[in-house]
């Protein structure tokens, strides 16, 4: 398994050198970093060569890298029934740039993408339809982004006063409990009770 | 021609006949108030068809990113609700995949065995209710009443008839007790006769027929261009089965045919469901033999980081009872890395892409349903057809919210 791989890997960087940046084994699933502009053009490839023949599209989303300069990773997963392997292809995104759509290619492509923008805000140049998909009509923000809080913003209720339902500002009786797991040797930050007089900490 | 024009007394605006939109449903009883369909009919004929989806959305991948991988696991039993199990066994397999845990051999049997269980769940309730959707009221009462069984032994082996969690990285939660797999055999034994009373009101059924042949056709390059799995894909004659393709688990020791459609048609993912459920029984009586064999004897966790001490273990030994106790709060931390693991889900191809940073947390959990691509299918496979095929479409896709908003 891990043999072929290896050779699909040097056959599409072979192919293709100008898209692809780098590709690596790992977990047995062979990954593939492409250059932002190639993609569409490497996906085409990889679904028409007949070694490749990844015939459908598994799946595309995002990751959240906020400390990056290229803040998202856009990673799409592809398939093939017929030489029954997989690939995964890795585009470093800045805030932005835009993605060049692949749904000419693979029409399923078309809600993935909408949920990537959906999700992180990522534009998607040459889709046919971008709107929101899994949030609210009217919905603000992207909620997969690192910065944007787990609970919300907006909060709904029905108001029995103008009989419809409305939007609130969140207000939460409690502070939404994120714990800090890492011991007080390895994480910690911030300055624990009784260490206010210790050097360096003001 | 009846399209208004050759009459010249529909000359006046009222009378000039336009498209009409409507909101559709909600028909499915796997999309009441969680599925919003606007169709444009031209007449009858559908020539658009827009879901909006996303009215279950709960966030849970988001939600994923702030619980430990533990914690992160009964999320998954609420996303394809009809077949919980299998959700979980995605989740456990890239957790075992990045963490190199190896699972005993009885707990893998069991995982075969439940995993199975839900796919007869799942192809029981699709199988009647979108009988159901055709108009047929029978069905679904006696496909509920063995799900009813099914679920007792959810019950038995778990604790819950639903949310069961019982699948965990490194095994399964608990033992089966013997007493358990004789009711499973009894049942598997007994249940052809309740899948040929189905099968006799339905297969030769006229008015079934009638509302599912020619419905809904999907060819092998439609399948494949809108990223199908499963039935979806059996139903259009390719044999393609995650268990048999890249076996995952201990499937590849299991003897089962992968039933596979001619037309794919509405029709005949209806029969790949139902010779899908026989071999199902077949699995389950293999598995059921295999853990009564002395080699399927033994633990079902693989006892160490990743799972908890044994009870016994935890009221004796101090070093056990620290370990549960950070098992249960920290949580066991994952290595950095990717991978994506994929299960033979019964509606499709069920993957978790993960992305682990090495602390207890995911740093991103993408959940990939497969009714999420079905539906979006939907304005292509559905333009053309009578507003009525709609809801046998809508049934044959077997969606379910939980997996699709996630």
């Amino acid at each position: 398994m891990s043999q072929a791989l290896k050779e699909l890997g040097g056959y599409v960087e072979a192919k293709r050198g100008d898209c692809v940046i780098g590709w690596e084994i790992a977990h047995g699933e062979l990954n593939v970093d492409v250059a932002l502009s190639n993609i569409a053009g490497l996906v085409e490839f990889l679904k028409t060569d007949q070694n490749c023949a990844f015939s459908s599209l598994v799946d595309i989303t995002a990751v959240d890298y906020p400390e990056r300069a290229k803040r998202y990773d856009v990673v799409y997963h592809l398939l093939s029934m017929y030489q029954n392997h997989r690939i995964r292809l890795r585009v470093a995104v800045r805030s932005d740039d835009m993605v060049p759509s692949i749904t000419e290619v693979y029409p399923a492509a078309n809600w993935f993408e909408r949920e990537v923008f959906d999700m992180f805000g990522i534009l998607f140049s040459g889709h046919p339809d971008l709107r929101r998909i899994l949030t609210d009509y009217g919905f603000r923000g992207h909620p997969l982004r690192k910065d944007f809080p787990t609970t919300g913003y907006t909060e709904v209720r029905y108001d029995e006063v103008h009989k419809r339902v409305v939007y609130e500002p969140v207000s939460l009786v409690q502070e939404y409990r994120q714990f800090d797991f890492m011991s007080p040797w390895e994480g910690a930050e911030y300055i624990l009770p009784g260490d206010e007089k210790k050097e360096g900490s003001a | 021609m009846m399209d208004g024009t050759k009459f010249d007394d529909a000359l006046t605006g009222e009378q000039k006949i336009r498209n009409f939109n409507i909101n559709f449903g909600p028909q499915h009883p796997a999309a009441h108030g969680v599925l919003r369909l606007v169709l444009e009919l031209d007449g009858e004929i559908v020539e658009r068809c827009d879901p909006h989806i996303g009215l279950l959305h709960r966030g849970t991948e988001k939600l994923m990113e702030s619980r430990t991988y533990l914690q992160n696991l009964p999320y998954f039993d609420r996303l394809d609700y009809v077949a919980p199990m299998n959700q979980e066994h995605a989740w456990c397999l890239a957790i075992e995949k990045l963490t190199g845990v190896e699972v005993p051999r009885r707990a893998s049997l069991i995982r075969v065995l439940y995993s199975e269980i839900g796919r007869i769940l799942n192809h029981l309730l699709n199988v009647t209710t979108q009988a159901m959707d055709v108009g047929a009221l029978t069905p679904p009462l006696w496909g509920f009443e063995e799900r009813e069984k099914l679920m007792c032994f959810y019950e038995r082996a778990c604790g819950a008839r639903l949310h069961a969690a019982y699948f965990r990285p490194g095994g399964v939660h608990q033992d089966l007790p013997p007493d358990l797999l004789d009711d499973i055999e009894t049942w598997a034994k007994e249940f052809p006769r309740v899948l040929a009373d189905i099968d006799g009101l339905l297969t030769e059924n006229r008015i079934f027929k009638q509302r599912n042949a020619d419905i809904g056709v999907v060819s092998e390059q439609e399948a494949l261009d809108w990223g199908f799995s499963g039935v979806m894909v059996r139903g259009s004659g390719m044999a393609w089965d995650l268990r048999r393709a890249q076996p995952y688990e201990c499937y590849d020791e299991f003897e089962f045919q992968i039933p596979v459609g001619k037309n794919g048609d509405c029709y005949d993912r209806y029969l790949v469901r139902m010779e899908e459920m026989r071999q199902s029984l077949l699995i389950i009586h293999q598995a059921i033999e295999k853990l009564r064999a002395p080699e399927g004897q033994g633990d079902v966790l693989a006892r160490g980081k990743i799972t908890p001490p044994s009870r016994g273990e935890m009221k004796t030994s101090m070093e056990a009872l620290i370990h549960h106790f950070k098992l249960y709060t920290e949580g066991f931390h994952v290595p950095a890395g990717e991978v994506y693991a994929a299960v033979e889900a019964p509606k499709g191809e069920f993957g978790v892409y993960l992305v682990a940073d090495g602390s207890n947390k995911p740093y991103r959990a993408k959940i990939r349903a497969p009714g999420f691509l079905h539906l979006q299918a939907m304005d292509h496979i559905a333009s053309g057809h009578q507003l009525a095929d709609v809801a046998a479409i809508i049934g044959t896709m077997d969606v379910v919210f939980g997996e699709i908003d996630r």
